[in-house]
Formats: structure tokens, sequence, C-alpha cells
């Protein structure tokens, strides 16, 4: 009986949530928040260095998978800034195309595919996703740069759990923020 | 088909743009031997499987193959056995003829290198004797070969010319208990008579007790047998110790202890010098003189006869030939010559007899011994060997020093 309850509790927020959720990001904002995340990325550490923690197009893919609930667009969505932002981020085999493409597929997917279980509305739930699809992030994108680019790249675990503190904070603001742009 | 696809859309949708990616980037990467990415995993993807593949066709139309193959394996087997003992035969008669041939060219350098006129020859076969140490060489009459000639190695004497044949000849060893030869210590110039005993080592016999011999002595043949050069080597003192009469010196022949195949006959012998100890020790190849110019033809003397090479076998009457004269012998003969010449006597008539005791004149006396390189030609080849010391002093009796036809 309790177990009956506790899903039902579980399916009725999910619901509730997703109908919240179906008002989604307008095709411009869809367009353009992406966009302003990777220029952000690119232009704001030249001037403004100690932002350079700041992963903008990781919690965008992560926001756009837990708000349209769907894995589907998810991974697409986080194909396709991933594919942008591997084609900003050099040339030649040191960063060949498809790196952060696959990377942010499986946050897109992963993202979405946990949004349709739990209520992502929640900013602490949020806080904690934003962390650990960060981690998720970091550590994927080292292993595949080590197993198929044979790139003897470090991964600095502590390092790396501060900038994922870090990107979650700015996540839960961001998230607001997005969230205003579907009014 | 379609209910796994719809069921499992998402996951197919994101294993599809995973690829679509990993391709994508396949495509752009280089791995370290400069080979892109999607090459290697293409190979790497693809490799297991056809070894899987050569593993399974292996084990069942591969051993099928091999039971077929198998049939044939036991003449095949017998088949290169043979070829192998064939090529094994074939290798080791190359290998001998290229001994022989090192063997041939060793003899032909010595051939030019020494001053007397030889003849190569092969040994054929051995005497049939228990005891006697005989050989056949495939030279006889035919090719020039005589009775009494020498028969040599470049590292000594080997032995004498016992019976011509008109293609062969035999040949008796200086081993063989009937072989003599005179000859003469290189250190202390000690003469003697080299014999053979019938086995490896021959003696020297004929030396007095109190003469000095000492182990490790070489002795070369002195020339008064007529038969062998002076100045080859013939053997190495082995064993000196004291005898009843004479020392009794054992030798070591030095002439075939690199084995017995090809050989020189002397046709026609020129003396050399002996070398003295510290030269033979020093450098033992150093035996023989160099090249000494031809002699020129004169006249055959009272006594003299040509060889079978056309060698003039005498020793020359003219005065400056005296110089020449090498052996005891030789001296010996020009002195009792020039006695008679000077008291009228004439050898083989009977009658009177030259004093013997009286002095030579100056002019003609006899040089010392080896004073020159010899550049005399040998004498023929004498038929039995004469008992080699030659006694000193010289009894007033007349010699006949011609030798025994």
């Amino acid at each position: 009986m309790s177990e009956y309850t506790s899903d039902s509790m579980l399916i009725d927020s999910a619901s509730v949530a997703r109908r919240r959720a179906k008002k989604g990001l307008r095709p411009v904002w869809m367009l353009l928040v992406p966009l302003v995340a990777i220029l952000f990325q690119v232009y704001v550490p030249r001037f403004v260095q100690f932002l350079g923690f700041l992963e903008l197009p990781l919690l965008v893919t992560v926001y756009y998978g837990l708000m349209n609930r769907s894995p589907i667009p998810g991974l697409l969505y986080g194909c396709a800034i991933g594919l942008t932002q591997d084609s900003l981020a050099g040339a030649g085999s040191q960063h060949p195309l498809g790196m952060f493409g696959i990377v942010k597929t499986l946050v897109g997917y992963f993202a979405a595919s946990v949004s349709l279980r739990f209520d992502v509305t929640n900013p602490l739930l949020q806080f904690v996703l934003a962390f650990f699809f960060f981690f998720f992030h970091q550590f994927f994108f080292w292993m595949m740069s080590r197993a198929l680019l044979s790139q003897q790249v470090d991964f600095n675990v502590p390092q790396t759990m501060v900038f994922g503190l870090l990107n979650a904070v700015v996540a839960v603001p961001l998230f607001v923020l997005l969230d205003k742009l579907k009014e | 088909m379609d209910f796994l696809l719809s069921r499992y859309r998402n996951l197919t949708a994101l294993l599809l743009v995973i690829l679509a990616q990993l391709v994508l980037l396949a495509c752009q990467v280089k791995s370290n031997q400069d080979v892109r990415l999607i090459r290697v995993w293409a190979v790497t993807a693809v490799t297991p499987m056809a070894r899987m593949l050569e593993f399974v066709r292996e084990n069942t139309v591969g051993v099928a193959e091999n039971y077929f193959v198998l049939v044939n394996t036991r003449s095949d087997n017998e088949r290169l056995k043979g070829d192998l003992g064939r090529l094994k035969i074939e290798n080791q008669f190359l290998k001998t003829e290229l001994e022989t041939a090192d063997r041939v060219r060793a003899l032909a350098a010595f051939q030019q290198r020494t001053p007397s006129r030889t003849l190569a020859a092969r040994i054929i076969g051995t005497g049939t004797g228990a005891n006697s140490r005989v050989v056949f060489i495939d030279r006889g009459s035919a090719a020039g070969v005589m009775r009494g000639m020498a028969v040599i190695t470049p590292d000594g004497i080997v032995g004498k010319v016992l019976a011509a044949y008109p293609t062969a000849s035999q040949v008796l060893l200086v081993t063989d208990q009937t072989f003599a030869a005179g000859v003469i210590s290189g250190k202390n110039r000690i003469h003697g008579t080299l014999k053979g005993i019938g086995q490896n080592k021959v003696i020297v016999d004929y030396v007095q007790n109190e003469e000095k011999v000492e182990p490790g002595e070489m002795f070369y043949t002195s020339g008064d047998d007529r038969i062998f050069p002076k100045g080859m080597p013939a053997g190495k003192v082995s064993v000196v110790r004291q005898g009843r009469t004479f020392r009794e010196i054992f030798l070591v022949p030095v002439g075939f202890q690199q084995g017995l195949e090809e050989v020189l006959v002397v046709t026609g012998g020129v003396n050399s010098e002996i070398p003295d100890q510290a030269t033979a020790t020093a450098n033992p190849a150093m035996y023989m003189t160099p090249q000494a110019e031809p002699p020129k033809p004169g006249p055959a003397g009272p006594s003299g006869s040509t060889g079978p090479s056309g060698v003039t076998g005498v020793v020359n009457t003219d005065p400056t030939a005296i110089s020449n004269l090498t052996t005891d012998a030789d001296r010996l003969r020009q002195k009792y010559k020039t006695m008679g010449e000077q008291q009228g006597v004439k050898y083989g008539e009977g009658g009177k007899i030259p004093n013997f005791n009286a002095d030579l004149p100056s002019a003609v006396k006899p040089p010392p011994q080896q004073a020159k390189p010899p550049v005399v030609q040998a004498k023929p080849p004498v038929q039995t060997p004469p008992p080699v010391p030659v006694p000193e002093p010289v009894k007033p009796e007349p010699v006949k020093p011609e030798p025994q036809p």
C-alpha cells in the first residue's frame, strides 16, 4: 500500500512537472541560448580568466534535457551543441569533431531519461544533477581522449569536483533564468 | 524488429547518433602509424572474425587436406633422405676437392720456389707387404721418372723411387727398414745415416756417442747419397740416448706429417745450404734457398752422364767450379783427382799409387764448406744408396769416385 502510495506520488509529481514543461523554449531561444553559452565560453575567459571553469554549454544541455523530458530531442540537442563546441575547440587530431558531441549526446539523453522519473523542477535536484552531469561529462571526455585518441590527459578528481560544485551553483539560477524565457 | 525498434526507440536513436559521431571521429583521427582510426577499427573488428573463420576452416577442411597430404609423406621422406645423403656425399667430395686444391696450390708454389727440378705426382696406392713402407705414384718412366730419384714434399723428404714403370712408380718411404739416406744435423753439423725401422719413426745411425745431438734438433739431407739434394729437411729429433757403439737417435720424419697425397719427384736436384738451427727454429718454412741461377750447360766429364731430364750430372772440371763443390764426397773426389793429375797417375789403370798425403797447391785446395750458396746440379740418381758417412781421415787407398751404374 505504501509502495503504491509513493509510486503514485512520484508519477503525480512527474506528470505535474511534465505539464509545466509543456511550455518549451521558443525556437529562437533554443538557438540563441546555446549560441550565447558557447560564445560565453569562448570569449569571456579571455578577459575574465577565473570564469574558465564555467561549462555553460553543458548546463544548457542539461537544462534542455531536464525540461524537455524526451530523450531523442535531448540527445540531438546535446549532439548539436557538442559538435558546435567541437568545431570551435580546435582542429586536427588533437581535438577532432565528435568528442564533445558524443559526451553531450549522452548527457542530453541521460538528463531527459532522469526527468522522466523525477521532478526535476526541484532546485536541489537540479543542483545535484548539474554536479553529477558535470563530473560525468569531464570523466567521459577524459576517458575518450585516452581510449580513442591515445592522449595522455590528466584527470584531477578534486579539481573536477570543485568545478562541478561551482557549475552546480551557477546552474540553479541559470535554470531559473531559462525558465523565465519560456514564459 | 519493428517491435524492438519501437520499444527501444530512444536507445536506438542514442546508439545511432553515437555511432555516427564515432565514425566522424574515426575519419578525422590518425593513429601513431599515420593510419586513420577508422581503418584501425575496421581491421581490428574484422581480423578476429577472419581468424576465427580460418581456425574453423583449418580444423575442418585443413584436417582432411592434411590427411591426403600425409599419404605421400612417407615416399617424400624417403626421397628427401636420399637427396640428403647424396648432398652430404657431394658436400664431402667438394670439401675434399677444395682441400686437394689447396695442397696442390701449395705444392705448385713450392715447386716454383725450389731450385731443384721436380715433377708433381699423386699417391695412387700402397704396397702389399705387411712391414713394407712402399707407395705407388701416378708418374712413371714415361713422365721421366727413373729409379733412385728422390721423392719429397714441401715439408721434407718422403722416400725414393724404387722402381719406375711406364705409367707408375714405386716409392720406398723413409720409414721402410731398407731405406737409408745421408743426413746432417742442423745445429752441430753431425753426419749420420738415416734409416727406417718399419715404424713411424726413423733413426740416425753411425753417430758417435761423443757427438752432441739434442732433442728437437732438425736433421737435413747431406747430399752424400747422391739421391736427395742437400739441405732438405729429413726429420726432427725426438729421442736421443747413449748406445753401445753409436748414439741412438730417433727422428720424426717431417716429409709426410701433413698426410701423403701429392708428392714431388726430384728429376734434377740442386743442393741447398743447410740452415742453421736458429734460422730453422725461427722460421721453419725457410729451409730452401732462393731460386738458383740455372747452371751453364757445360761439357760432361769423363765419368758424367746425362740425367733423365737432360741435366748434366757431373762435377765440372773447370777450376772455377771448385767452389761449387758442396758435399764431402765431391771435395774428396776433386782432391784425389787433382793429386792424381799432379803426380801423373791415372786411376783405373793400376800400377802407381799416388801419394795422398802430399800437400795440394793452395790454388786448387777445396774451399771451406759452404762458403757460397750452392748452385751445383744434382748428381744423377744412384741406383743403390751407398754407405753415407764419409770416413775421416782419408786412407791412402785408391778410390773409385764414379758411382756404380
